[in-house]
């Protein structure tokens, strides 16, 4: 077979696979002194487990040469998947898995992130084709993640204390939307948005001004780099004291911790016009205004995307740290510190679900704006041709 | 005719017409790290109404910065200069010259028109007249049809002559280009060569022009200003007399050789003082 290349994933896969057929499913049950299950029982599991063979033989000699052979992994991928999951919680695996679920949870393994693999490769001049490429890749490894946190927390019985799965999270999440909406509203709506709002726009119309003034400029840098070395656990109660229980005490810390990334980057952003520009606006005697507002402000607005984007994080962070010190009874911060005093883990992971959540759709808000507003800008214009 | 004949000449020229550019004895040293850098020493010259003076010389004679001084963007070390019989300083806040600086310069974030447009809008004229000029100016230079492009889709070419219709845009008397055409082709070259002549002559605008093109500079000049680097000087500034409506075709006379000719003397003798 000379010039000819196994592929080596799809190798991993079917013999995984058919060894997991081969060893025991599950462990011993103590109190009936049995094996809890068998494949030779549950004729799904051994359907997935034997496709997963032929599959896995058939494409080592093949190769995944195309996204349509990418798609027939994944969709075996997928059907194994959910016995896997099928069998843990019909079949009462939960806590017994052994080598052979593991063996094949091994060859689903392979088979995703060879298919993953092939679609992140994929390349097309189409853009809805390619825009559907590059969604489905961090969805599909997202959701895979997510079956692999399940699996092993349910298959070794991990104590829910210390992680629950996340299909219970989900659960929890769905069940407490009620919460969720007031503590969301109470952080991220209230404290969040004035903090990061506050905060980023007087930063940038200080720095507007420090501009203007030489030593100021010069002196910023280390300054900044003080202010967010400053731990927020030390300001919090501080703020707390000054500004009360509620958002404002939050919004406080937000603007603390937002204000110097803006300041700074937006100093920085505003000496980033070119010489020759600068030069090409003198020729037309352009005022101080006239040139800040026609080739400062928009040479700079890459940098200051840039620090909307570091706040668009900070700010949430902050916030949530902040009602750890001292909070009226609703916010995501209040919930975790609360619910973990009761054990409640699940509620904590939802709020945390929640917080990540909210981070990464005001992120994604930021980006979005920060493509349309600096679509000039090298890092973006290549996909516009 | 020998090179002090030809000096001589200029020195009689009857000073009929208005001086657009006077400068007497000027110096420009740049202080560096490593020393100071002579970039202008000793230059005396006027550029009278309606002259279309051009600049030739070696890399780093100085043609750039005897520009921007002119323009304001440096200040002389020494001598005297005025522009219109003001200080360049008054000059620029005047906005009495457009200016082609040697790179296109074009703002990334807007589009061709809005970058002509823009010495309009600082000038605050009004929107319809902003964008008859630039429509205007941009069939000037060939670019009509492309108003709605951002310059990082034209090629090197088109963005210099985007940036010409920008300084074309706003109509000031002086006309400051420095190597406009040096990034086109020959052809093309050749017809804008035609159609700032065309312009030129029909609007009596004053230029200063650096080429390093010795047949574009004999073509369009009235008067070539031949530099020399170390310290940068005017060693020779030779005068033609070609018809305002000249045509290409001159450059096959016996008189646009001969000058031709003289021009690339100058150039020799400046070069071999570097050796
Ligand atoms: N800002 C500056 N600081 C220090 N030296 C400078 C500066 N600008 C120009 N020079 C020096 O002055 C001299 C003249 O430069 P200039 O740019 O005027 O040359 P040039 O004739 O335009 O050359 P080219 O044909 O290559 O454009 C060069 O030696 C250059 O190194
Ligand atoms: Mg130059």
């Amino acid at each position: 077979m000379t010039g000819m290349k196994l592929d080596k994933f799809c190798l991993v896969a079917a013999i995984a696979a058919l060894l997991a057929l081969i060893f025991p499913l599950s462990g011993i049950d103590g109190d009936t002194g049995k094996q809890v299950a068998f494949v030779g029982d549950i004729p799904g599991l051994a359907i997935a487990m034997a496709l997963c063979v032929i599959t896995g033989a058939a494409f080592t000699w093949l190769g995944v040469r195309s996204v349509k052979a990418g798609m027939v992994i994944l969709a075996v991928a997928v059907f194994g998947c959910w016995q896997a999951v099928d069998v843990l919680y019909d079949h009462g695996v939960a806590g017994y898995a052994a080598l052979g679920f593991w063996l094949f949870i091994i060859s689903l393994w392979a088979f995703v992130w060879r298919g993953i693999d092939v679609i992140a490769n994929f390349h097309s001049l189409d853009r809805s084709k390619q825009h559907a490429a590059n969604i489905v890749v961090p969805l599909a490894f997202g959701v895979w993640l997510l079956f692999v946190w399940e699996v092993v927390v349910s298959g070794f019985g991990v104590p829910q204390v210390l992680l629950p799965p996340p299909s219970m999270i989900g659960e929890r999440f769905v069940n407490s939307t009620d919460i969720l909406a007031s503590d969301f509203h109470q952080t991220f709506v209230k404290a969040v948005l004035s903090g990061y709002v506050m905060g980023c726009g007087s930063a940038f119309i200080i720095a507007i001004a420090v501009d203007r003034v030489p030593f100021l400029k010069r002196g910023l840098l280390p300054l900044g780099n003080m202010v967010s070395a400053l731990p927020i656990i030390g300001v919090a109660p501080i703020m707390v004291m000054w500004f009360g229980f509620d958002w404002q005490s939050k919004a406080a810390v937000i603007v603390i911790m937002t204000f110097f990334p803006m300041l700074v980057n937006t100093v920085t952003g505003l000496n980033a016009a070119g010489k020759l520009e600068k030069d090409l606006m003198a020729t037309y005697a352009s005022g101080y205004w006239s040139t800040l507002f026609r080739l400062r402000l928009p040479a700079a607005m890459p940098f200051v995307f840039n620090a909307l984007k570091i706040n668009s994080t900070l700010a949430l962070i902050g916030a949530i740290v902040a009602e750890f010190f001292g909070t009226p009874i609703v916010g995501m911060g209040f919930r975790i510190s609360t619910e973990v005093g009761r054990m409640n883990i699940d509620m904590v992971w939802a709020e945390i679900a929640l917080a990540a959540l909210a981070g990464t759709a005001f992120y994604g808000a930021v980006a979005y704006i920060e493509r349309k507003a600096t679509s000039w800008h090298p890092s973006f214009r290549v996909r516009r041709h | 005719m020998t090179l002090k004949q030809v000096v001589n000449n200029v020195a009689e020229m009857p000073a009929s017409k208005k001086a657009v550019v006077d400068i007497n004895k000027l110096s420009l040293t740049f202080q560096t790290a490593d020393g100071p850098v002579y970039a202008l020493s000793d230059v005396d010259l006027t550029i009278e109404e309606g002259d279309f003076v051009s600049f030739i010389g070696p890399s780093g004679c100085g043609k750039t910065t005897l520009l921007r001084v002119i323009a304001d963007l440096e200040q002389a070390t020494g001598g005297d200069i005025s522009i219109n019989g003001v200080t360049p300083h008054e000059a620029r806040e005047k906005r009495a010259y457009g200016y082609v600086f040697q790179a296109p310069a074009l703002l990334p974030w807007r589009s061709i028109e809005r970058n002509v447009t823009l010495p309009l809008e600082i000038m605050e004229i009004s929107k319809e007249e902003r964008v008859k000029r630039a429509q205007e100016a941009l069939k000037l230079v060939e670019l009509n049809g492309f108003e709605k492009k951002f310059p990082w889709q034209l090629s090197g070419g088109m963005q210099q002559r985007a940036s010409i219709a920008r300084a074309l845009s706003f109509d000031a008397d002086l006309l400051l280009m420095d190597e406009p055409f040096g990034a086109l082709d020959e052809i093309v070259r050749d017809h804008l060569n035609e159609q700032l002549l065309k312009l030129w002559a029909r609007t009596n605008k004053t230029v200063a022009f650096v080429t390093h093109s010795i047949p574009e500079a004999v073509y369009l000049s009235t008067k070539i200003v031949v530099m020399s680097p170390r310290p940068g000087r005017i060693i020779d500034v030779i005068e033609t007399n070609f018809p305002n409506d000249r045509t290409l075709d001159i450059r096959e006379t016996p008189e646009f050789l001969e000058i031709a000719h003289r021009v690339r003397e100058g150039l020799r003798a400046g070069h071999s003082n570097d050796e």
